[in-house]
């Protein structure tokens, strides 16, 4: 399904794929972006992308964004999600990017925006704390100030490639009494400060990608404070609004599911009594990625007729989400008795894996993306949320 | 219909349950499937001194006779545990199929072997693309004298790169997918001309793909009669699903209660998780499922030890019902851990990949499904 483009939008769609087509790195095509490649190997596009102007469409101009439209971004991400480009790391130009641009201090913006451009700064996500789960302003990691520093004492989880990163950005309690959500502030943390130390989380596909990060009398000047002290919830929220948004993936879904029917084709012969199942589950898990890619541009106009979706696009992160699970799940069982085999991380590279090539990461697939209706706000949690601000339940 | 142990059925049970309590400790596992070899031959010989390794064959051969009943009451407490030695491969299957089909001469020795603890064994019956088509056999078995000469892969052998010997369906005469024509043969796994390429499994096993190159298996070594391996190897599913559905059982009774324990102590937004009523019913529909997998597993159970002739349509029918159950059971179970239910660290993941190994084992629901619709 394409947007009806005008000539010069289309212009720009064509140089966009040719674009990738002529430069995304062909050691970036290893079997599962996610989890096989090194920082070095993983900052490879993003380069590419900052040389050309392109690493940050979300950003204005003046700080370094490319000045696109809001079709020309919706362009973009299509482009870059169908030609199976790993995205440039979130948590800096999607999450914190933003955040110093709007809410930052001059002095802020002058010393973090380049190096987030040109990726000479890894950020993580200092906002799960355990037990936090959902409830992010539950935040227990205390900041007490100390002359020019916060001293700063917490635990975060499930912070995502915490093991690359230069920065955390962090959400520290700075006022106990009153309302969780009021003593809550931003606060850029240096990696390298003593006190902190990262811990890896193994999951259940065997991959490393999230982090426990303790925080131990960790001394932070005063100057890395995002905004006003105990007004971080309020650019917290900011930030969560450009998390939800992006999760629709369609295409990454399209892609697997052509994947996927290129695996029934070859896998499962006609004769064999699961066929038709087959056959008929990705026809309905199609017919769910077309629903809502026409709602995805449906919204787009809407948008740039200046209506904004509001909490109607948690329907995304829900949908978006089912949606891949499904076709992990079918791409799993599809592989038949070689299921059962998982890579082993993170050297899978040299470890021997049966069956064809395709079926390789489809058992760690189906593991890993159950994390996608738990993450960035459970499924449940986005039910909640139209309920109550779209259905007024 | 409820299944109610004799005597000698509860004290099996409670002596697997206090020896894997005492012995095998969500930790004690972790540290085997860790280790080089991936199993422990001390808990194996402890299996050996508690007769389980030949509690299901009849009392001649030291067992407890009630083959199937046996298998459900040991798997059901295996599953509990996510225990990874190859008791299923070993007792189960190849234990089974030599009960079944071996001379006075294999059933006497290769049992009691079995018994004493002293070989383990693995039921190569897959190929690449045979699916869970058990009559697509294309390694060949050609006579020559007094010998068999096999050639060909057989592919997911699980349990295979710790076996002593292998169960090997290969092809006598016939075409591949011709139901006659397929025979069973006992072979050693450091056979001259057999390699194996070995791999973890997603549920902390080791498998492998088997290649025979010119393996010469002396006439002896065929099981059961030439040509007729797939009516055994049909009945071997059969029973196998029985154990494989009774150790679904015991994992999704651990998940149901880990999870609802796990509601009931976890807070958020200031309360527990269970109070939120779309958790609750969660929680209910997990145990509805459960509920109903006990049911066909029992029923399968019995109409196995019965050796009703219709017994094959129920036992795709049990596999279909406990894989769906199963597999919702353990993805809303990760799903109500949140972040921890992803971690590698809590036993809901463990048994969450037990189960989704034990789905795909002998043919996956959906498989199974259209296998129950078009049987008489």
């Amino acid at each position: 399904m394409e947007l009806n483009l005008s000539a010069e939008d289309a212009a720009f769609r064509d140089e966009v794929r040719s674009f990738i087509a002529e430069h995304y790195p062909k050691e970036m095509r290893v079997a599962n972006p996610e989890t096989d490649l090194t920082k070095e190997q993983s900052l490879l596009w993003h380069k590419i992308l900052h040389k050309k102007g392109w690493i940050a469409p979300l950003w204005p101009k003046e700080y370094g964004g490319p000045g696109w439209s809001l079709t020309q971004r919706f362009i973009w991400d299509q482009e870059t999600s169908r030609a199976g480009t790993l995205p440039p790391l979130a948590f800096s130009v999607t999450m914190v990017g933003p955040v110093i641009y709007t809410f930052g201090k001059e002095a802020q913006k002058a010393r973090f925006l380049p190096r987030i451009l040109s990726g000479e700064d890894w950020w993580c996500q200092g906002y799960s704390e355990p037990g936090s789960g959902s409830d992010l302003a539950s935040v227990r990691t205390k900041a007490v100030r100390d002359g020019d520093h916060y001293v700063v004492n917490g635990h975060k989880t499930w912070t995502t490639l915490a093991q690359h990163a230069d920065w955390i950005f962090c959400l520290v309690r700075t006022d106990p009494s009153g309302k969780p959500q009021a003593g809550i502030s931003f606060l850029l943390i240096d990696m390298k400060t003593p006190g902190v130390t990262v811990r890896p989380i193994i999951t259940i596909d065997g991959s490393h990608e999230v982090n426990d990060v303790f925080l131990e009398d960790v001394r932070v000047p005063i100057e890395n404070l995002i905004g006003e002290e105990n007004k971080g919830w309020t650019y917290a929220k900011f930030l969560l609004g450009n998390e939800r948004t992006s999760m629709a993936g369609i295409g990454r879904s399209t892609r697997y599911l052509r994947r996927l029917k290129d695996i029934v084709r070859a896998e499962i012969p006609e004769d064999d009594p699961s066929f038709a199942e087959f056959i008929r589950e990705i026809a309905r898990v199609e017919l769910d990625v077309l629903a809502l890619e026409a709602t995805e541009l449906r919204v787009v106009a809407q948008m740039s007729r200046g209506i904004d979706p509001g909490p109607a696009a948690s329907l995304f992160k829900i949908r978006g989400t089912e949606i891949f699970q499904r076709i992990t799940d079918l791409t799993h069982r599809a592989m038949g008795n070689y299921g059962v085999a998982l890579r082993e991380h993170p050297v899978s590279g040299n470890r021997f894996m049966p069956g064809p090539d395709y079926g390789h990461t489809s058992a760690e697939k189906y593991l890993n993306s159950r994390k996608l209706s738990i993450y960035g706000g459970s499924n449940e949690i986005q039910r909640n949320i139209i309920a109550k601000a779209v259905l007024g339940l | 219909m409820d299944i109610e142990l004799t005597e000698d059925q509860e004290l099996l049970r409670n002596s697997v349950q206090r020896f894997l309590k005492d012995e095998y400790g969500f930790d004690d596992r972790a540290k085997i499937v860790a280790g080089e070899d991936g199993w422990s031959r001390a808990v194996w010989a402890k299996f050996a001194d508690l007769g389980l390794l030949a509690a299901p064959f009849a009392e001649e051969y030291g067992g407890l006779g009630n083959g199937p009943l046996t298998t459900m009451i040991v798997m059901q407490e295996f599953g509990r545990s996510l225990v990874v030695e190859p008791y299923f491969e070993t007792v189960v299957l190849a234990g089974g199929l030599i009960e079944a089909l071996g001379t006075d001469d294999q059933r006497g020795e290769l049992l009691a072997e079995i018994a004493a603890g002293e070989a383990t064994w693995a039921l190569a019956w897959a190929e690449p693309g045979s699916r869970y088509n058990l009559n697509k056999v294309s390694v060949s078995a050609d006579r020559s004298g007094d010998d068999y000469v096999l050639s060909g892969t057989k592919a997911a052998v699980i349990g295979a790169p710790w076996a002593d010997r292998l169960i090997v369906s290969a092809r006598t005469s016939g075409r591949d997918g011709d139901r006659d024509g397929v025979s069973l043969f006992i072979v050693d796994s450091r056979a001259a001309g057999l390699h194996m390429q070995s791999y973890r499994t997603v549920d902390g096993r080791r498998a492998a793909e088997v290649t025979l190159k010119d393996v010469r298996i002396p006439a002896v070594n065929l099981l059961g009669r030439e040509g007729q391996g797939v009516v055994a190897l049909e009945s071997c599913r059969d029973r196998g699903i029985g154990g494989l559905c009774a150790e679904a059982i015991g994992a999704m009774t651990e998940l149901n209660a880990a999870t609802l324990d796990y509601s009931k102590t976890r807070k958020q937004f200031g309360v527990t998780l269970g109070s939120f009523q779309v958790l609750q019913h969660r929680m209910v529909d997990m145990f509805i499922a459960l509920q109903e997998a006990v049911s066909l597993m029992q029923h399968l159970t019995l109409t196995l030890a019965s050796n009703d002739a219709h017994v094959t349509k129920l036992a795709s029918g049990a596999k279909t019902k406990v894989g769906y159950a199963a597999r919702f059971i353990g993805e809303q179970a990760i799903q109500l851990h949140g972040g921890m239910g992803m971690s590698d660290e809590l036993k809901v993941g463990h048994y969450f990949k037990r189960i989704g190994a034990i789905d795909i084992q002998f043919g996956d629901p959906a498989f199974h499904l259209m296998r129950f619709a078009r049987a008489a």
